[in-house]
């Protein structure tokens, strides 16, 4: 038995032996293997991080020197020869409101219609006193808005003729992309934007230090503008996206947290319910540009609503996200356990008071964070303002939702498509830049109200 | 009266309706032999509620009908031809009467019927709002009234103002369902009314797709082959596929399986910040740095690539769902039980082949299904594509050059000046459907089977 | 219970066949296990002996599971799990850097508390582990392989008809012998086992129970369990754990009839576990 069993040892010693061999053989090769594999799912993620770095990279490059434009500090001098203004008509006895604004338009074309350039033209003149015989083109330096902005400061206020006042004049766009570079400044004479003498000029004050780089406001406080492309600004769309966000806190997070309570609190587990379950989520991933066109053949179709409105944009982007929210609170109320409930409605406390006084009060960092969430993701996007009618330009702040207004994504759409390339790539990084930021804030908010009541159970 | 300052009053009532509730509860309760059913605050909200909720209906019902009824009410007194005239001449003339109403005029001599009209509209006006502000006072003070006089002891006030708010709740569930419901019906309704125009089979299955201008009255309309737009997307989609994919895979098997906690916890939401990126940012990315780029590379290699074209859409929308492909398929792959990669391992397995042998075929039905919510997100993605396809709806195979896709041909048809009743207008409506049924039928399969795997490891 | 003790005792009696002057298979000097900063095995001391059934009683939260997992380094696999001291197979320290552990994986095999068969047909969840290590060149040869070792864990009468079918197909007992002809597969030295019944019924146990008697005839079987009876009917030895340390290991006869430390004879007289 004994030498059965030591022969039977060393057969079985001599096989794994054998079979060790064998083994080691595979080894050098299959340790490759696992390194390429591991190679390859590192090199996945550092595509994923280098594409992140990449397109903040981009967007902050092109983007940031936007944030700085080119300006021309003058004085101008509201010259009363120039100027000559009326006093603002004022209400007639017996006369219409309709009649008083009639008189009122009239005298503000008649306002237009004075020379405003002229006091431009002299504020310059001061720094480039050669340029007396050609004034046209001297003018040229200014972007074309800021004569209408000389005359909302005198309608504004009229005793400001005759007096002297330091102004910062943007410069137009193309002085703007000649001394940033962003042309290339050797292009033959006909393919320049800009005259010879009016590159001179710009380098000139440039180096002299009266043209400078800087902060644009007018990148925040004014409205789109397609004639002064200089003074373009995002305050119109920084307003609409606002309204919007607005009424999407307004809307989708009651309702949807809402009916996230009734399908996870109240709502009988049946078919029907299975079908709404399985409605929401399949909403969650619809297109958002068929919300869209639902915006498109209901709201504006059916009823009639104004095109390009906030208050649209604000319904169609509210449908979209009240999946997402749905869906956050639900996990959320999910993530609260039984004991609670059990112990509230243990005490006599009815399901209601339960829900809302024990369950709903836990729950709400986590119903906020992805409430903040569904909002951030709401106002970046674009598709679904498109087909409602948010495509046109639009140069007024609205002053309700129900006025015709742009957002900020639309308005980095419409920017991308301007002509003028060289100005507006940076321009529509910069609005791009606010939009993140704004995004950003949000998110950072939501991790920070997850981060600071996060509970373990 | 103004709407907001109606509001408030209603409010404000409301809040005294409450107090009157409370008070009148507690002195029931003082008097009465039995404890009070509820809680004070039950009562005083019953009363709240059927203090405003009546008014505050008529209110909106009066709103809703208001404009309606006032055009109604002044159409006798206009001309026949202005009522015979098209929708934007009635309103102007409408407008006219409405100034004229509110006393803010006209610039020029309004002309007799107008007068009259105006004076009919502000008569209607007030005696209609000023009914509404008695109905709803009557209301209110009824409701008032009559619920104080129901409060005793035995009223389950909790158990009604909680059915109230049930409703309520239920009212809010349902809007997720309407807004399924009206986006098909619209959606269909639409589509019905372009097919009047174009016959379905020449939109299913022509190959050609040149709308012409809207022109009313013309027999010409063009050709609306759907055929060239759906390639488009599907090649665009490809290509997206081809990038997420392999890349997101990887990175999920990555941080789920290798990844030290500490590089987990810093990749994992660097990457995910790619999926919060709006698309118009995606767009405008791929048409200033990746389509110049691919544009160069096939000038250094010889191929001729267009700056705009379906590789760099494609491509970039890759990049944009590569944390979503990750983030579900980390999601998925950590939920095959450790028990499955033990018996593995303990069997002699490196971990690469313990990942491709057992790990990946026990999490590939949930896999697929995250492939193919990725997929239905590649299919309806729009600014990307508007921005850098390069919109050109030609059968082609070729994804060097440019194409049009589903969702860039709904935004071209809708954001042009065309009529909305033309089929120009009408056939994004067509176009949305198809995009609609496709994504919803990917949806609907991929929920299902990762709702399926979920339960298998639960 | 006495009873069936006695009885266990009485069979497992004739299975302690090898003298105990047989050849040291594996050696474990100061094994201690650190999960973060907690000390979860203080310092074990055991020798196992080539081709013996060796059982681990004890309470649960003993750290019998631990230490067994050291044994083949599965213990690699939990985040901040940490071993010190010295393990050997063969005189080999198994936790020295020049050791393979896919090596040591193939020598010492392992069979899990669950049943775990791969969502593979039962033919590729045999074929795997030969597969990965290259032990069969050609299909006959892995086909071999397989029917052996499917007859070995008394699988094949039952399941040769639907190799093809997949493994999770399988009862729970057939599932788990399923993973015992997985492992017995590799043809590993030794096998571990953790408390490889404790998720089956008293029928598939008995099968397993009389399964891992008839390995034990070519295997070093290292088992874990919480059952004393199934120690005792299975196993030569006992090492009994408590709290961290391993109190006792003696021949399964003298553990159970006449154990020297009290904590053992509490434990097998149902005083505490």
């Amino acid at each position: 038995m004994n030498t059965t069993n030591q022969t039977n040892l060393q057969d079985r010693e001599a096989a794994w032996a054998k079979q060790r061999r064998v083994v080691e053989q595979s080894l050098a090769r299959r340790h490759a293997a696992e390194r390429r594999f591991r190679g390859l799912g590192l090199s996945g993620v550092i595509f994923g991080l280098a594409m992140v770095a990449l397109l903040f990279v981009t967007i902050l490059a092109k983007g940031l020197p936007a944030f700085w434009q080119a300006t021309i500090p003058v004085e101008i001098y509201f010259d009363p020869q120039i100027i000559e203004v009326e006093q603002r008509p004022g209400l007639l006895p017996g006369e219409s409101a309709a009649q008083l604004r009639e008189r009122e338009m009239a005298w503000q074309t008649q306002l237009t219609m004075s020379n405003w350039n002229r006091l431009i033209e002299n504020a310059l003149l001061e720094f480039v006193p050669e340029a007396a015989d050609s004034r046209a083109e001297l003018r040229r330096l200014v972007t074309s808005g800021e004569r209408f902005r000389l005359r909302d400061m005198v309608v504004a206020d009229p005793s400001l003729i005759g007096k002297r006042v330091r102004l910062d004049l943007l410069a137009d766009a193309n002085i703007d992309v000649w001394l940033k570079g962003n042309i290339d400044r050797d292009l033959p004479d006909n393919q320049q934007q800009l005259s010879a003498k009016l590159r001179q000029w710009a380098d000139d004050l440039y180096a002299r230090d009266v043209i400078r780089m800087s902060f644009s406001t007018a990148l925040f406080a004014n409205t789109d503008s397609r004639s002064s492309l200089a003074s373009a600004g995002l305050a119109g769309a920084l307003a609409g996206s606002l309204y919007m966000m607005l009424i999407v806190i307004l809307l989708a997070v009651p309702v949807g947290v809402a009916s996230a309570i009734y399908l996870q609190e109240f709502a009988p587990r049946n078919k029907f319910t299975d079908l709404i379950e399985v409605n929401i989520n399949n909403l969650a991933a619809v297109p958002s540009i068929i919300f869209g066109l639902l915006g498109a053949a209901v709201f504006i179709n059916w009823f009639k609503m104004p095109l390009s409105a906030p208050i649209v944009g604000g319904l169609v982007l509210s449908l979209m996200t009240l999946p997402t929210v749905i869906i956050a609170t639900r996990s959320a109320l999910q993530a609260i356990p039984p004991s609670i409930r059990q112990a509230a409605l243990g005490i006599g406390a009815s399901k209601m008071q339960t829900i809302f006084h024990h369950v709903l009060p836990l729950a709400l960092p986590g119903i906020l964070t992805g409430a903040i969430i569904g909002v951030a993701q709401a106002i970046g996007e674009t598709a679904p303002l498109l087909l409602i009618g948010m495509s046109a330009f639009v140069a007024a702040v609205p002053a309700t939702p129900f006025d015709q207004s742009t957002a900020l994504p639309v308005q980095i759409y419409l920017w991308q498509g301007n002509e003028l390339r060289n100005f507006f790539e940076a321009r529509t990084s910069a609005a791009i830049i606010v939009l993140l930021s704004v995004m950003i804030t949000l998110n950072a908010f939501a991790i920070w109200l997850r981060k600071r009541f996060e509970k373990r159970w | 009266m103004n709407n907001w300052l109606l509001v408030c009053v209603l409010l404000i009532t409301m809040g005294f309706a409450y107090q009157f509730g409370l008070a009148r509860s507690k002195s029931v309760a003082a008097g009465g032999p039995g404890r009070m059913h509820s809680r004070p605050g039950y009562y005083g909200l019953l009363v709240a509620l059927w203090c405003g909720v009546p008014a505050l209906a008529v209110f909106m019902l009066w709103s809703a009908f208001e404009p309606n009824i006032i055009r109604a009410s002044v159409m006798e007194y206009l001309p026949a031809e202005v009522v015979s005239a098209d929708g934007s001449q009635l309103n102007v003339a409408l407008r006219r009467i409405e100034n004229i109403a509110s006393g803010f005029g006209v610039s020029d001599q309004p002309a007799e019927y107008e007068l009259r009209a105006a004076e009919r509209m502000s008569a209607v006006q007030q005696t209609g709002r000023l009914s509404m502000y008695g109905l709803m006072a009557v209301l209110g003070v009824a409701g008032l009234v009559l619920t104080l006089r129901r409060i005793t002891p035995n009223l389950r006030a909790r158990n009604q103002v909680e059915s109230v708010v049930k409703a309520l709740l239920v009212a809010c569930s349902a809007i997720a369902v309407f807004t399924t419901v009206g986006i098909v019906l619209s959606m269909i309704g639409e589509a019905t009314k372009f097919f009047s125009f174009v016959s379905p089979l020449d939109f299913f299955f022509g190959t050609v797709w040149n709308p012409r201008f809207s022109t009313v009255g013309t027999g010409d309309q063009g050709q609306f082959g759907l055929i060239p737009l759906l390639w488009g997307t599907i090649m665009v989609s490809i290509v997206a596929m081809l990038i997420a994919v392999p890349v997101g895979l990887m990175t999920a098997i990555y941080m789920a399986e290798y990844a030290p906690g500490w590089l987990r916890s810093m990749a994992k939401p660097v990457i995910e910040v790619l999926a919060g990126i709006p698309t118009i940012v995606y767009g405008f990315f791929a048409l200033v740095t990746v389509g110049p780029f691919f544009h160069g590379l096939g000038q250094m290699i010889g191929i001729d690539i267009r700056a705009t074209s379906a590789l760099t859409a494609g491509v970039v929308m890759g990049i944009m769902i590569i944390p979503f492909v990750s983030s579900l398929s980390d999601d998925i792959i950590t939920q095959v039980p450790k028990a499955m990669r033990d018996g593995s391992l303990g069997l002699g397995a490196t971990k690469s082949e313990t990942i491709r042998n057992v790990v990946l075929p026990a999490a590939l039905p949930g896999i697929v299904g995250a492939f193919l919510l990725a997929a239905s997100r590649a299919i309806g993605e729009t600014m990307i594509v508007v921005l850098a396809a390069g919109n050109s709806p030609v059968l082609h195979a070729n994804p060097f050059e440019a194409v049009s896709t589903v969702t860039v041909t709904i935004v071209n048809q809708l954001t042009g000046d065309t009529d909305f009743a033309s089929p120009q207008s009408l056939v994004a409506f067509a176009l949305g459907l198809t995009l609609f049924v496709i994504t919803l039928g990917l949806n609907v399969v991929a929920l299902y089977i990762v709702r399926k795997y979920r339960e298998q490891y639960e | 219970m006495e009873n069936n003790l006695q009885r266990s005792l009485a069979a497992a009696e004739g299975t302690v066949g090898v003298s105990a002057a047989a050849k040291i298979k594996m050696t474990a000097r100061d094994a201690r296990v650190f999960y973060g900063e907690k000390e979860a095995l203080h310092g074990v001391n055991l020798d196992i002996r080539e081709n013996e059934v060796l059982a681990f009683i004890g309470p649960s939260g003993c750290g019998k599971s631990t230490f067994l997992r050291c044994l083949n380094r599965m213990n690699d696999t939990i985040d901040g799990c940490r071993v010190t001291g010295k393990i050997e197979l063969d005189g080999e320290d198994i936790y020295d850097r020049s050791l393979d552990v896919v090596l040591l994986r193939a020598r010492v095999g392992m069979v899990f508390q669950k049943p775990n068969p791969f969502p593979k047909s039962i033919y590729d969840n045999i074929a795997y582990g030969p597969k990965l290590h290259g032990l069969a060149s050609t299909r006959a040869e892995l086909d071999e392989v397989v029917e052996r070792s499917l007859i070995r864990a008394g699988l094949w009468d039952e399941v040769k008809d639907r190799l093809d079918q997949p493994g999770t197909g399988l009862s729970g007992g057939q599932q788990q012998r399923l993973c015992i002809a997985r492992a017995v597969a590799v043809s590993p030295e030794v096998i571990l086992m953790d408390e490889p019944c404790s998720a089956l019924d008293p029928i598939a146990t008995a099968k397993v129970e009389q399964l891992i008697t008839e390995l034990a005839e070519n295997f070093t079987i290292v088992i874990v369990t919480h059952n004393m009876q199934q120690a005792a009917r299975v196993s030569n030895r006992t090492a009994f754990f408590h709290l961290g340390d391993l109190v006792e290991v003696d021949d399964t006869t003298h553990i159970f009839t006449s154990p020297k430390d009290k904590r053992t004879e509490d434990y097998i007289t149902g005083r505490f576990g």
